[in-house]
C-alpha cells in the first residue's frame, strides 16, 4: 500500500472522531508541554549558574596568608604577612599556570566633588585583570611602569563609578582616597553578582605597589594579602596545588610536621558543586515530566484499542479485498504517530509559549534549545510507535471472517 | 466439457473444533468450476455453505483436501499470498454491502487498488468507470448513507470489479434487498457473466438461483446435487424449500 493514501487514510480516520482524537493528543501534549518547559527553566538555572562561575574566572586558585597571632589574639586568614610578591612570581613559573597575580587589598573611602563612597580596593599586578577575565570597557589599564612607580592610577567597577560619578565618565577624572589624588585610567566591564551575592563591580584597582606603600602599608617589604592564580586546564587543578603547597612550604623555610602559614583554596570548587545541583535538579524536573509523556502514550494505546475494536468490521473488510497484515499494521501505527506528532507539536509551542510568559511575568531565566525540541519530537514519534504497535499488531492480526462477522 | 477450471475442490474436510470433539462441516467435497460459470450455491443454515464460500474466498483453510485457484494450492501459500490473491484475483460481494461509511462511494471503490499499488490517478478513472457502468456515476463523491441498499450493492459490486478479478464470490448479495432490487442486482450480475466473469453466489433463495446456469446444493457439509438451472428443477425446489 502506497504511503500518501495511507497518510490520507490515517487522517480521516482522526478527523472521523475529532473529539476523541484531540482528547488523545491532549495527553501527548501536556507530557511534550511538561517536558520542553521542565527543560527550559531547568537549562535557564543551569545557564545562571554557569555565567556566575564564569564571571569568576575559571580553573582559580586563591592562595591566602595565614593568620597572624598577637599576644594569644588570632586574626582571621590573609592576615599574617606571610605571602609576598616574589611569591607570586615563583607560582607564576610553575608548570601549568596560565597566570598569577598578588593581591593587596582594604576599604577605602572615595571621595570625587561631593559625593563619597566606601569600597574594596585592590592592589593588583597588571594580569589581574587577565586572571579574572576581567575586559576594560572604556579607558586603559595601568601598565608595568604604574607598578614600578606606584603612581597614583585606578581602574574603577561599575557599582563604584555608577555611587561616585552619577553618569559622568570617569575616564581622566579624579577621585581621592583620604587626601591623596587617584587618576581613573579605565572603567571594567560588568561582572554581577558573585555566587555569595556580593556585588563584583562594587570596587577599586589600584597598582600593587601604590596599595602597599601609599595606601594601606605592609608589615615588610612586598608584603601582599593573596595570590590569585589561574590554572591553563581544569584537568591539572589537583596537581597544581600539590605544586603551589610545595613550593610555598619550601620558600617560607617550613619543617616536616610545621603547619603551613597559608592556605590554598579552590574557588571553582563551589561553583562546581552549585552547578552540580542544578543539573541533578533539571535531570530531576525533567524525569517527572517524563512520567506525564508516558501516561500520554498510555492514553493514546488506550484509544488505539477502542478503535480497533470499533473498527473491526472495517479491518475485515479491508482483508477481503486484499489488505495484507502489514498494510493493516502500518495504517495503525501510522495513526497513533500521527497522534502523537500532532500533540508533540502543539506540546512544543505550549512548553515554549508558557515558559516565555513564566520568564517574563517571573524573571526566571529560561533557556529554550533546538535540541530540546528535537529530542521531544523524537520521543513523542518513538511514543506513538512503542504504543501504538500492540493496538496495530492486534488489528493486523484480527481473523477476516470472524472481523467480517463483527457488528 | 470446456478447457481447465478456475476452481478445483478435491476431498475437501473442514472441521471447527468444539468443547464437545472436533466438528465436521464439510465432509469430503469435490467440485470444479470452470471459467464464464455462473453458479449458485443453495442449501439451508448449517448445511456448510458459508464455510465453503469463506474457503473459495480464501478467508479460511480447508482441514485437509486440495483447492486449486488459477491453478495456485491455496494450502500451500502464506497470508500475505492469499491476501493478494484476494485483492487481485477474486471480488467479494457481502449480504450487507460492507461499504466504508466514512469514505466517498469513488474511494470506496478504488480501495481495493490502494491495497495493489494502482497510482492514484489510475485509482480515480477506474473507480469512476465502473461507478459508471453500475449507474452510479452522479453520487460519487456522496458517502454510502446518502444512497439506497440496492444502490449501495451496485458500488459494492463495483469494487468487486476494479481489480478486474475474473472470478466473484458473493454471499447472499440480494439478502439485504427487496425483490424488485434484487432482479436488479441479479440483472447486473448475469450481464457480467456474458462479459466473462466466473460469478459464484450463495443464496438460500430459488427465484434468486434460477438466473444461475448452475446450481450446488449443499446439506450436512455434502454436496447433495450439481446440476444445470433447466427442466424439472422447479420439483426439485419445491422439494427443497422450507
Amino acid at each position: 500500500m502506497m504511503f500518501t493514501g495511507m497518510f490520507h487514510e490515517a487522517w480521516s480516520a482522526m478527523g472521523a472522531n475529532r473529539l476523541r482524537t484531540a482528547l488523545t493528543m491532549l495527553g501527548m501534549v501536556i507530557g511534550v508541554g511538561a517536558v520542553v518547559l521542565m527543560m527550559a527553566i531547568g537549562q535557564g538555572a543551569q545557564n545562571a549558574v554557569k555565567e556566575s562561575i564564569d564571571s569568576m574566572g575559571s580553573n582559580l586558585f586563591v592562595v591566602l596568608s595565614g593568620s597572624s597571632m598577637t599576644g594569644g589574639v588570632r586574626s582571621g586568614s590573609g592576615n599574617a604577612p606571610s605571602l609576598t610578591t616574589a611569591d607570586a612570581e615563583a607560582i607564576g613559573e610553575l608548570p601549568g599556570i596560565a597566570a598569577s597575580a598578588p593581591t593587596h587589598m582594604g576599604m577605602a573611602q572615595l571621595v570625587h566633588g561631593s559625593l563619597n563612597w566606601n569600597t574594596t580596593v585592590y592592589g593588583v599586578t597588571p594580569s589581574y585583570l587577565d586572571v579574572r577575565s576581567w575586559p576594560i570597557v572604556a579607558g586603559d589599564n595601568f601598565t608595568e611602569s604604574d607598578l614600578r612607580s606606584a603612581t597614583r592610577v585606578a581602574l574603577i567597577g561599575q557599582s563604584a563609578a555608577e555611587n561616585l560619578f552619577a553618569g559622568e565618565d570617569p575616564v581622566g577624572k579624579t577621585l581621592r582616597i583620604g587626601q591623596a589624588p587617584f587618576q581613573i585610567l579605565g572603567v571594567l566591564g560588568r561582572k554581577g553578582q558573585s555566587l555569595d551575592g556580593r556585588d563584583q563591580d562594587d570596587l577599586l584597582i589600584v597598582p600593587l605597589t601604590t596599595a602597599q606603600r601609599k595606601l594601606f602599608g605592609t608589615p615588610f617589604q612586598g608584603s601582599v594579602r593573596s595570590i590569585m592564580v589561574r590554572v591553563e586546564r581544569a584537568e591539572v587543578m589537583p596537581q597544581v596545588e600539590i605544586a603551589i603547597n610545595a613550593l610555598l612550604r619550601q620558600r617560607h623555610h617550613l619543617r616536616e610536621g610545621q603547619e603551613n602559614d597559608f592556605s590554598v583554596r579552590d574557588l571553582t570548587a563551589i561553583a562546581e558543586s552549585a552547578a552540580e545541583t542544578t543539573r541533578v535538579m533539571s535531570l530531576l524536573l525533567g524525569a517527572i515530566a517524563s512520567v506525564s509523556l508516558i501516561v500520554g502514550g498510555i492514553g493514546i494505546m488506550n484509544i488505539m484499542l477502542v478503535s480497533v475494536t470499533e473498527r473491526t468490521r472495517e479491518i475485515g473488510i479491508r482483508m477481503a479485498i486484499g489488505a495484507r497484515e502489514i498494510d493493516v499494521l502500518t495504517q495503525f501505527l501510522l495513526e497513533a504517530i500521527l497522534i502523537s506528532i500532532a500533540g508533540c507539536l502543539i506540546g512544543l509551542m505550549l512548553g515554549v509559549g508558557s515558559a516565555v510568559l513564566i520568564h517574563l511575568s517571573t524573571g526566571v531565566p529560561i533557556v529554550i534549545s533546538g535540541s530540546s525540541a528535537i529530542v521531544a519530537f523524537l520521543v513523542a514519534a518513538a511514543t506513538g510507535i512503542f504504543f501504538g504497535y500492540y493496538p496495530a499488531r492486534k488489528a493486523a492480526r484480527l481473523d477476516p471472517i470472524e472481523a467480517l462477522r463483527y457488528q | 466439457m470446456r478447457d481447465t477450471p478456475v476452481i478445483t475442490i478435491r476431498h475437501l474436510y473442514k472441521d471447527y473444533p468444539t468443547p464437545a470433539g472436533s466438528f465436521p462441516v464439510l465432509k469430503d467435497v469435490n467440485l470444479s468450476i470452470y471459467p464464464g460459470e455462473f453458479v449458485a450455491i443453495m442449501g439451508p443454515s448449517g448445511s456448510g455453505k458459508s464455510t465453503f464460500m469463506n474457503i473459495l474466498g480464501c478467508l479460511d483453510r480447508p482441514t485437509s483436501g486440495d483447492y486449486e485457484l488459477s491453478g495456485k494450492n491455496i494450502a500451500r501459500l502464506d497470508k500475505d499470498a492469499t491476501a493478494k490473491l484476494r485483492g487481485q484475483t477474486l471480488g467479494f460481494v457481502f449480504q450487507g454491502f460492507n461499504l466504508l461509511p466514512r469514505m466517498s462511494l469513488e474511494d470506496n471503490v478504488a480501495l481495493p487498488l490502494v491495497y495493489s499499488d494502482v497510482p492514484k490517478t489510475e485509482r480515480q478513472t477506474r473507480a469512476r468507470q465502473l461507478l459508471d457502468k453500475v449507474g452510479l456515476a452522479q453520487y460519487a463523491a456522496s458517502l454510502p448513507s446518502r444512497i439506497s441498499g440496492g444502490q449501495q450493492q451496485r458500488v459494492a459490486i463495483a469494487r468487486a470489479l476494479v481489480n478486474r478479478p475474473g472470478l466473484i464470490l458473493a454471499d447472499e448479495p440480494t439478502g439485504n434487498l427487496d425483490s424488485h432490487t434484487s432482479e436488479e442486482i441479479m440483472t447486473l450480475f448475469t450481464s457480467l457473466n456474458r462479459e466473462g466473469i466466473t460469478i459464484i453466489l450463495v443464496t438460500h433463495e430459488p427465484d434468486i438461483a434460477l438466473h444461475a446456469g448452475r446450481q450446488v446444493r449443499f446439506r450436512d457439509g455434502v454436496i447433495v446435487q450439481d446440476m444445470p438451472t433447466g427442466c424439472n428443477h422447479e420439483e426439485e425446489l419445491a422439494g427443497a424449500a422450507p
